[in-house]
Protein backbone atom coordinates (compact mmCIF):
# COMPACT_ATOMS: atom_id res chain seq x y z
CA UNK A 1 0.00 0.00 0.00
CA UNK A 2 1.45 3.41 -0.89
CA UNK A 3 0.27 6.00 1.63
CA UNK A 4 1.74 9.47 1.68
CA UNK A 5 3.28 10.66 5.31
CA UNK A 6 3.99 13.91 5.01
CA UNK A 7 6.23 15.42 8.01
CA UNK A 8 3.56 18.50 8.25
CA UNK A 9 3.07 17.39 12.40
CA UNK A 10 -0.06 15.71 11.64
CA UNK A 11 0.89 12.16 13.78
CA UNK A 12 1.93 9.94 11.82
CA UNK A 13 -0.50 7.30 13.01
CA UNK A 14 -3.59 9.46 12.47
CA UNK A 15 -2.20 9.93 8.77
CA UNK A 16 -2.42 5.94 8.56
CA UNK A 17 -5.77 5.36 9.72
CA UNK A 18 -7.27 8.34 7.51
CA UNK A 19 -5.95 7.17 4.33
CA UNK A 20 -6.49 3.22 4.90
CA UNK A 21 -10.02 4.72 6.22
CA UNK A 22 -10.49 7.04 2.85
CA UNK A 23 -9.79 4.11 0.37
CA UNK A 24 -12.30 1.10 2.07
CA UNK A 25 -14.57 4.40 2.22
CA UNK A 26 -14.45 5.20 -1.21
CA UNK A 27 -14.29 1.75 -2.15
CA UNK A 28 -10.85 1.67 -3.68
CA UNK A 29 -10.41 -1.08 -1.38
CA UNK A 30 -12.97 -3.87 -1.18
CA UNK A 31 -14.77 -6.23 1.62
CA UNK A 32 -12.68 -9.33 1.98
CA UNK A 33 -9.32 -7.60 0.73
CA UNK A 34 -6.50 -7.82 2.85
CA UNK A 35 -4.39 -4.47 5.00
CA UNK A 36 -0.80 -5.46 3.90
CA UNK A 37 1.14 -7.60 7.01
CA UNK A 38 1.90 -4.87 10.05
CA UNK A 39 5.45 -5.13 9.36
CA UNK A 40 5.67 -5.26 5.82
CA UNK A 41 3.83 -1.87 5.60
CA UNK A 42 6.10 -0.61 8.71
CA UNK A 43 9.15 -1.13 6.46
CA UNK A 44 8.13 0.19 3.38
CA UNK A 45 6.60 3.04 5.26
CA UNK A 46 9.75 3.26 7.61
CA UNK A 47 7.51 3.72 10.44
CA UNK A 48 7.63 1.53 13.75
CA UNK A 49 5.41 -1.24 13.57
CA UNK A 50 3.65 0.08 17.01
CA UNK A 51 2.07 3.10 15.14
CA UNK A 52 0.74 0.57 12.00
CA UNK A 53 -0.75 -1.83 15.06
CA UNK A 54 -2.25 0.80 16.03
CA UNK A 55 -3.56 2.13 13.20
CA UNK A 56 -5.09 -1.24 12.58
CA UNK A 57 -6.26 -1.33 16.14
CA UNK A 58 -8.37 2.22 15.19
CA UNK A 59 -9.59 1.15 11.89
CA UNK A 60 -10.65 -2.64 13.40
CA UNK A 61 -12.71 -0.16 16.71
CA UNK A 62 -14.64 1.74 13.37
CA UNK A 63 -15.63 -1.75 12.47
CA UNK A 64 -14.16 -0.66 9.03
CA UNK A 65 -11.55 -3.43 9.17
CA UNK A 66 -11.13 -6.89 11.01
CA UNK A 67 -7.97 -9.77 12.10
CA UNK A 68 -8.07 -12.87 12.12
CA UNK A 69 -6.18 -14.94 13.71
CA UNK A 70 -4.11 -16.81 11.49
CA UNK A 71 -4.51 -14.33 8.36
CA UNK A 72 -4.05 -11.02 9.09
CA UNK A 73 -6.40 -8.10 8.82
CA UNK A 74 -8.97 -7.71 6.33
CA UNK A 75 -12.14 -5.01 5.29
CA UNK A 76 -15.18 -5.82 6.86
CA UNK A 77 -18.29 -5.55 4.57
CA UNK A 78 -20.16 -2.39 5.08
CA UNK A 79 -24.04 -2.02 4.83
CA UNK A 80 -25.59 0.22 2.57
CA UNK A 81 -26.52 2.70 5.02
CA UNK A 82 -23.45 2.57 7.11
CA UNK A 83 -21.61 3.49 4.02
CA UNK A 84 -23.69 6.70 3.29
CA UNK A 85 -23.23 7.35 6.61
CA UNK A 86 -19.59 6.67 6.98
CA UNK A 87 -19.14 8.65 3.40
CA UNK A 88 -20.66 11.45 4.95
CA UNK A 89 -18.86 11.74 8.13
CA UNK A 90 -15.77 12.17 6.00
CA UNK A 91 -16.66 15.55 4.57
CA UNK A 92 -17.32 16.81 7.91
CA UNK A 93 -13.84 18.77 8.46
CA UNK A 94 -14.34 19.89 5.09
CA UNK A 95 -17.21 21.58 5.54
CA UNK A 96 -16.36 22.48 9.24
CA UNK A 97 -14.02 24.84 7.52
CA UNK A 98 -15.78 25.95 4.98
CA UNK A 99 -18.03 26.96 7.63
CA UNK A 100 -15.41 28.79 10.15
CA UNK A 101 -13.69 30.30 6.84
CA UNK A 102 -17.33 31.81 5.82
CA UNK A 103 -17.37 33.33 8.95
CA UNK A 104 -14.69 34.96 9.12
CA UNK A 105 -14.93 36.34 5.90
CA UNK A 106 -18.27 37.51 7.03
CA UNK A 107 -20.23 35.92 3.93
CA UNK A 108 -23.89 35.12 4.69
CA UNK A 109 -24.68 31.68 4.51
CA UNK A 110 -27.51 32.11 1.65
CA UNK A 111 -23.93 33.41 -0.39
CA UNK A 112 -22.33 30.14 0.84
CA UNK A 113 -24.60 27.88 -0.37
CA UNK A 114 -25.62 29.46 -3.80
CA UNK A 115 -21.77 29.55 -4.69
CA UNK A 116 -21.85 25.95 -3.63
CA UNK A 117 -25.00 25.83 -6.25
CA UNK A 118 -23.31 26.95 -8.72
CA UNK A 119 -19.73 26.00 -8.73
CA UNK A 120 -21.08 22.63 -8.86
CA UNK A 121 -23.24 23.49 -12.24
CA UNK A 122 -19.50 24.72 -13.29
CA UNK A 123 -17.44 21.86 -12.51
CA UNK A 124 -20.32 19.63 -14.24
CA UNK A 125 -20.92 21.61 -17.29
CA UNK A 126 -16.93 21.54 -17.92
CA UNK A 127 -17.25 17.68 -17.59
CA UNK A 128 -20.02 16.98 -19.88
CA UNK A 129 -17.38 19.30 -22.70
CA UNK A 130 -14.44 16.98 -22.50
CA UNK B 1 13.86 6.77 38.02
CA UNK B 2 13.93 4.43 41.32
CA UNK B 3 16.66 2.43 41.52
CA UNK B 4 15.26 -0.63 43.97
CA UNK B 5 16.02 -3.07 41.16
CA UNK B 6 19.47 -4.68 40.99
CA UNK B 7 21.22 -3.28 37.73
CA UNK B 8 21.58 -5.98 35.04
CA UNK B 9 19.19 -8.39 36.91
CA UNK B 10 16.23 -7.54 34.96
CA UNK B 11 15.38 -8.97 30.79
CA UNK B 12 12.98 -5.41 30.79
CA UNK B 13 15.77 -3.34 30.15
CA UNK B 14 18.44 -3.28 26.65
CA UNK B 15 20.38 -0.73 28.56
CA UNK B 16 20.60 1.04 31.81
CA UNK B 17 22.46 4.08 32.80
CA UNK B 18 22.72 5.34 36.27
CA UNK B 19 24.66 8.47 37.05
CA UNK B 20 27.06 8.64 34.64
CA UNK B 21 29.13 11.69 34.30
CA UNK B 22 32.27 12.63 32.06
CA UNK B 23 34.22 15.18 32.29
CA UNK B 24 37.49 15.58 29.12
CA UNK B 25 39.77 17.84 30.56
CA UNK B 26 37.48 19.13 32.89
CA UNK B 27 34.86 19.89 30.63
CA UNK B 28 31.46 18.26 31.62
CA UNK B 29 30.64 16.25 28.90
CA UNK B 30 27.82 14.06 30.57
CA UNK B 31 25.98 14.88 33.50
CA UNK B 32 24.54 12.55 36.13
CA UNK B 33 22.78 10.72 33.05
CA UNK B 34 19.98 8.06 34.22
CA UNK B 35 18.22 6.13 31.49
CA UNK B 36 17.01 2.50 30.53
CA UNK B 37 16.03 1.62 27.40
CA UNK B 38 13.33 -1.29 27.30
CA UNK B 39 13.91 -4.36 25.28
CA UNK B 40 12.31 -4.22 22.25
CA UNK B 41 11.81 -0.43 21.80
CA UNK B 42 13.33 2.13 19.12
CA UNK B 43 14.97 4.49 21.09
CA UNK B 44 15.86 7.89 19.80
CA UNK B 45 18.24 9.60 21.45
CA UNK B 46 18.12 13.29 19.94
CA UNK B 47 20.10 16.59 21.00
CA UNK B 48 22.02 19.51 19.17
CA UNK B 49 25.58 18.65 17.93
CA UNK B 50 27.92 18.59 20.93
CA UNK B 51 25.21 17.56 23.08
CA UNK B 52 26.57 14.12 23.95
CA UNK B 53 25.42 11.64 21.90
CA UNK B 54 28.38 10.29 20.82
CA UNK B 55 29.93 10.24 24.54
CA UNK B 56 27.26 8.31 25.64
CA UNK B 57 26.65 6.00 22.96
CA UNK B 58 30.56 5.21 23.45
CA UNK B 59 30.34 4.48 27.13
CA UNK B 60 27.94 1.95 25.43
CA UNK B 61 29.72 0.06 23.78
CA UNK B 62 32.37 -0.02 25.88
CA UNK B 63 34.65 2.45 24.31
CA UNK B 64 34.99 4.32 27.18
CA UNK B 65 34.84 3.63 31.47
CA UNK B 66 32.54 5.33 33.48
CA UNK B 67 34.21 7.82 35.59
CA UNK B 68 31.43 7.75 38.01
CA UNK B 69 28.19 5.86 37.74
CA UNK B 70 26.96 2.23 35.86
CA UNK B 71 26.33 1.11 32.66
CA UNK B 72 25.32 -2.09 32.10
CA UNK B 73 24.40 -3.13 28.23
CA UNK B 74 21.90 -6.72 28.05
CA UNK B 75 22.55 -7.23 31.51
CA UNK B 76 26.36 -6.83 31.08
CA UNK B 77 28.88 -4.68 32.13
CA UNK B 78 30.26 -3.28 28.38
CA UNK B 79 33.82 -2.43 29.83
CA UNK B 80 34.43 -5.53 32.45
CA UNK B 81 33.48 -8.10 30.10
CA UNK B 82 33.52 -7.27 26.13
CA UNK B 83 33.82 -10.15 24.50
CA UNK B 84 30.80 -11.26 25.97
CA UNK B 85 28.53 -7.97 25.09
CA UNK B 86 30.28 -6.71 22.15
CA UNK B 87 29.07 -10.14 20.56
CA UNK B 88 25.62 -9.17 20.91
CA UNK B 89 25.48 -5.85 19.86
CA UNK B 90 25.78 -4.08 16.54
CA UNK B 91 27.57 -0.77 16.39
CA UNK B 92 27.32 1.90 13.44
CA UNK B 93 29.55 5.27 13.69
CA UNK B 94 28.81 8.67 12.60
CA UNK B 95 32.39 9.22 11.02
CA UNK B 96 33.23 7.43 8.48
CA UNK B 97 35.71 4.52 9.77
CA UNK B 98 35.92 2.12 7.92
CA UNK B 99 39.50 0.94 6.69
CA UNK B 100 39.41 2.48 3.07
CA UNK B 101 42.17 0.41 2.01
CA UNK B 102 40.36 -2.92 2.43
CA UNK B 103 37.79 -4.63 -0.39
CA UNK B 104 33.94 -5.23 0.62
CA UNK B 105 34.52 -8.46 0.83
CA UNK B 106 37.84 -8.40 2.96
CA UNK B 107 35.58 -6.26 5.64
CA UNK B 108 32.69 -8.85 5.44
CA UNK B 109 34.86 -11.75 5.99
CA UNK B 110 36.84 -9.78 8.82
CA UNK B 111 34.46 -9.33 10.55
CA UNK B 112 32.34 -12.46 10.30
CA UNK B 113 34.86 -13.87 12.28
CA UNK B 114 34.28 -11.82 15.12
CA UNK B 115 30.61 -12.90 15.94
CA UNK B 116 29.91 -16.21 16.42
CA UNK B 117 26.52 -15.49 15.34
CA UNK B 118 27.05 -14.40 11.94
CA UNK B 119 24.51 -15.05 9.34
CA UNK B 120 25.85 -15.61 5.43
CA UNK B 121 22.71 -15.77 4.18
CA UNK B 122 21.42 -12.56 5.54
CA UNK B 123 24.53 -10.58 4.63
CA UNK B 124 24.82 -12.26 1.04
CA UNK B 125 21.08 -10.99 0.75
CA UNK B 126 22.15 -7.40 2.36
CA UNK B 127 24.78 -7.46 0.04
CA UNK B 128 22.36 -8.05 -3.12
CA UNK B 129 19.64 -5.96 -1.88
CA UNK B 130 22.40 -2.44 -1.74
CA UNK B 131 23.95 -4.02 -4.63
CA UNK B 132 27.05 -3.99 -2.95
CA UNK B 133 30.11 -5.80 -4.93
CA UNK B 134 32.50 -7.67 -2.35
CA UNK B 135 35.64 -6.68 -4.93
CA UNK B 136 35.00 -2.56 -4.71
CA UNK B 137 37.29 -1.07 -2.25
CA UNK B 138 35.85 0.85 0.15
CA UNK B 139 37.48 4.33 -1.07
CA UNK B 140 36.04 3.78 -4.48
CA UNK B 141 32.83 3.52 -2.73
CA UNK B 142 30.06 6.63 -2.36
CA UNK B 143 29.49 7.77 1.33
CA UNK B 144 26.31 6.38 0.99
CA UNK B 145 27.60 2.96 -0.47
CA UNK B 146 30.14 2.82 2.19
CA UNK B 147 27.33 3.88 4.99
CA UNK B 148 25.41 0.62 3.23
CA UNK B 149 28.45 -1.71 3.94
CA UNK B 150 28.83 -0.22 7.77
CA UNK B 151 25.40 -1.06 8.30
CA UNK B 152 25.60 -4.50 6.91
CA UNK B 153 28.51 -5.18 8.67
CA UNK B 154 26.63 -3.83 12.15
CA UNK B 155 23.34 -5.78 11.34
CA UNK B 156 24.62 -9.11 9.39
CA UNK B 157 25.48 -11.03 12.87
CA UNK B 158 21.45 -9.91 14.06
CA UNK B 159 22.69 -8.14 17.31
CA UNK B 160 20.22 -8.16 19.64
CA UNK B 161 20.76 -4.47 20.65
CA UNK B 162 21.88 -2.08 17.45
CA UNK B 163 23.50 1.16 18.04
CA UNK B 164 23.17 3.96 15.25
CA UNK B 165 25.16 6.87 16.21
CA UNK B 166 23.92 9.63 13.82
CA UNK B 167 23.15 7.08 10.86
CA UNK B 168 21.50 9.27 8.61
CA UNK B 169 24.18 12.61 8.75
CA UNK B 170 25.58 13.51 5.47
CA UNK B 171 23.56 10.79 3.60
CA UNK B 172 21.23 10.94 0.58
CA UNK B 173 17.45 10.13 0.86
CA UNK B 174 17.76 6.58 -0.45
CA UNK B 175 20.62 5.69 1.65
CA UNK B 176 18.48 6.97 4.96
CA UNK B 177 15.75 4.95 3.73
CA UNK B 178 17.74 2.24 3.20
CA UNK B 179 19.22 2.46 6.94
CA UNK B 180 15.72 3.15 8.41
CA UNK B 181 14.32 0.18 6.52
CA UNK B 182 17.29 -1.76 8.37
CA UNK B 183 16.21 -0.44 11.55
CA UNK B 184 12.70 -1.31 11.37
CA UNK B 185 13.65 -5.17 10.05
CA UNK B 186 15.96 -5.86 12.81
CA UNK B 187 13.48 -4.35 15.33
CA UNK B 188 10.54 -6.80 13.88
CA UNK B 189 12.53 -9.82 15.38
CA UNK B 190 11.51 -10.11 18.26
CA UNK B 191 13.44 -8.94 21.71
CA UNK B 192 15.71 -7.21 19.80
CA UNK B 193 16.62 -3.64 20.18
CA UNK B 194 17.64 -0.48 18.38
CA UNK B 195 19.02 3.10 19.42
CA UNK B 196 20.07 5.56 17.77
CA UNK B 197 21.12 9.30 17.96
CA UNK B 198 19.85 12.50 15.24
CA UNK B 199 19.07 15.23 14.98
CA UNK B 200 16.58 14.48 11.72
CA UNK B 201 13.23 14.89 14.24
CA UNK B 202 11.06 13.89 11.60
CA UNK B 203 12.87 10.37 11.35
CA UNK B 204 13.11 10.12 15.03
CA UNK B 205 9.39 10.86 15.08
CA UNK B 206 8.36 8.32 12.36
CA UNK B 207 10.44 5.69 13.92
CA UNK B 208 11.08 5.54 17.92
CA UNK B 209 8.41 4.70 20.37
CA UNK B 210 10.89 6.00 22.96
CA UNK B 211 12.64 9.74 22.95
CA UNK B 212 15.28 10.88 24.72
CA UNK B 213 16.40 14.91 24.66
CA UNK B 214 19.94 15.08 25.98
CA UNK B 215 21.26 19.05 26.27
CA UNK B 216 24.31 19.91 27.39
CA UNK B 217 25.27 16.62 28.69
CA UNK B 218 22.08 16.12 30.80
CA UNK B 219 19.24 14.39 29.85
CA UNK B 220 16.39 17.17 30.06
CA UNK B 221 13.33 14.55 29.26
CA UNK B 222 12.58 11.15 27.91
CA UNK B 223 9.41 9.76 26.97
CA UNK B 224 7.09 7.60 24.81
CA UNK B 225 5.66 8.53 21.59
CA UNK B 226 2.22 8.25 23.57
CA UNK B 227 3.18 10.26 26.35
CA UNK B 228 4.24 13.24 24.29
CA UNK B 229 0.32 14.57 23.41
CA UNK B 230 -0.51 13.44 26.98
CA UNK B 231 2.00 15.26 28.75
CA UNK B 232 2.31 18.90 27.16
CA UNK B 233 0.07 21.49 24.63
CA UNK B 234 1.18 24.35 22.53
CA UNK B 235 -0.74 27.08 23.24
CA UNK B 236 -1.67 30.05 20.88
CA UNK B 237 -3.07 34.06 21.62
CA UNK B 238 -2.66 37.11 20.24
CA UNK B 239 -1.93 40.16 21.74
CA UNK B 240 -2.64 43.96 20.63
CA UNK B 241 -0.28 46.27 19.28
CA UNK B 242 2.36 47.36 22.08
CA UNK B 243 0.98 44.65 24.76
CA UNK B 244 3.53 41.53 25.55
CA UNK B 245 2.15 38.16 25.80
CA UNK B 246 0.82 37.07 29.13
CA UNK B 247 3.41 36.14 31.90
CA UNK B 248 2.12 32.38 32.64
CA UNK B 249 3.79 30.29 35.38
CA UNK B 250 5.08 27.17 34.07
CA UNK B 251 4.91 27.99 30.30
CA UNK B 252 8.08 27.48 28.04
CA UNK B 253 9.53 27.74 24.55
CA UNK B 254 7.74 30.84 23.95
CA UNK B 255 7.90 32.22 20.48
CA UNK B 256 6.54 35.19 18.93
CA UNK B 257 5.66 36.67 15.51
CA UNK B 258 3.86 39.59 15.02
CA UNK B 259 1.15 40.16 16.80
CA UNK B 260 0.52 36.54 17.78
CA UNK B 261 2.39 33.93 20.33
CA UNK B 262 2.31 30.28 21.36
CA UNK B 263 4.14 28.96 24.03
CA UNK B 264 4.47 25.00 25.33
CA UNK B 265 2.63 24.13 28.37
CA UNK B 266 1.80 21.10 30.98
CA UNK B 267 -1.92 19.42 29.72
CA UNK B 268 -2.49 19.37 33.66
CA UNK B 269 -2.02 23.07 33.71
CA UNK B 270 -4.23 23.94 30.70
CA UNK B 271 -6.78 21.82 32.40
CA UNK B 272 -7.34 23.93 35.72
CA UNK B 273 -10.59 25.61 35.28
CA UNK B 274 -10.45 29.01 33.11
CA UNK B 275 -7.24 28.68 31.77
CA UNK B 276 -7.91 29.70 28.43
CA UNK B 277 -10.08 32.74 29.36
CA UNK B 278 -7.55 34.25 31.83
CA UNK B 279 -4.53 34.51 29.30
CA UNK B 280 -6.29 34.50 26.23
CA UNK B 281 -5.47 31.36 24.58
CA UNK B 282 -7.16 31.37 21.22
CA UNK B 283 -6.34 27.64 20.16
CA UNK B 284 -4.30 24.93 21.31
CA UNK B 285 -2.65 22.41 19.46
CA UNK B 286 -1.14 18.62 19.80
CA UNK B 287 2.58 19.20 20.45
CA UNK B 288 5.09 17.74 17.52
CA UNK B 289 8.66 16.51 18.40
CA UNK B 290 9.56 19.46 16.67
CA UNK B 291 8.19 21.57 19.16
CA UNK B 292 9.09 19.65 22.19
CA UNK B 293 12.63 19.12 21.16
CA UNK B 294 13.01 23.64 20.39
CA UNK B 295 10.82 23.96 23.58
CA UNK B 296 12.99 22.19 25.88
CA UNK B 297 16.71 23.09 24.22
CA UNK B 298 15.14 26.72 24.74
CA UNK B 299 14.39 26.66 28.26
CA UNK B 300 17.47 23.62 29.00
CA UNK B 301 20.27 26.39 27.66
CA UNK B 302 22.42 27.48 30.47
CA UNK B 303 22.58 31.50 30.88
CA UNK B 304 26.12 31.57 29.07
CA UNK B 305 24.64 30.31 25.57
CA UNK B 306 23.46 32.59 23.13
CA UNK B 307 19.96 31.42 22.18
CA UNK B 308 19.14 30.95 18.64
CA UNK B 309 17.38 33.68 16.76
CA UNK B 310 14.28 31.28 15.98
CA UNK B 311 13.81 31.22 19.92
CA UNK B 312 12.57 34.49 21.62
CA UNK B 313 11.98 34.22 24.90
CA UNK B 314 8.93 36.11 26.67
CA UNK B 315 11.30 36.97 29.66
CA UNK B 316 14.57 37.77 28.52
Amino acid sequence: MLLHLAADGTPIYNQIVDQIRYRIISGQLRPGDDLPPIRALAESLRVNPNTVARAYRELEQEGLVEKRRTTGTFVRELTERRSLSERRRLLVPQIDKLIIQSRQLGLQWDDVLAQLQQRNSEISSQEQRS
Amino acid sequence: MSQEQTLGQSAEWAVEVEHLSRRFRGQIALDDICLRIPVGSIFGLVGLNGAGKTTLLRHLVGAYKPQHGRVVVLGDDPVAHPDVVLKRVGYLTEVDSLPMWARVGDLIDFTRALYPTWDDAYARNLCDHFALSRHASLASLSKGQRARVGLLVAIAHRPELLVLDEPSSGLDPIARGDILEAVIRTISQDGRTVLFSSHLLDEVDRVCDCVALLHEGRIVESLTAEQLPLRYREILGRVSAGERPPTIDRAFGWRISGDEWSAVIAAETIAEPEFEQRYGVLEQRELTLQRWFSAQVASGTRPHTVLSTAEVTADA
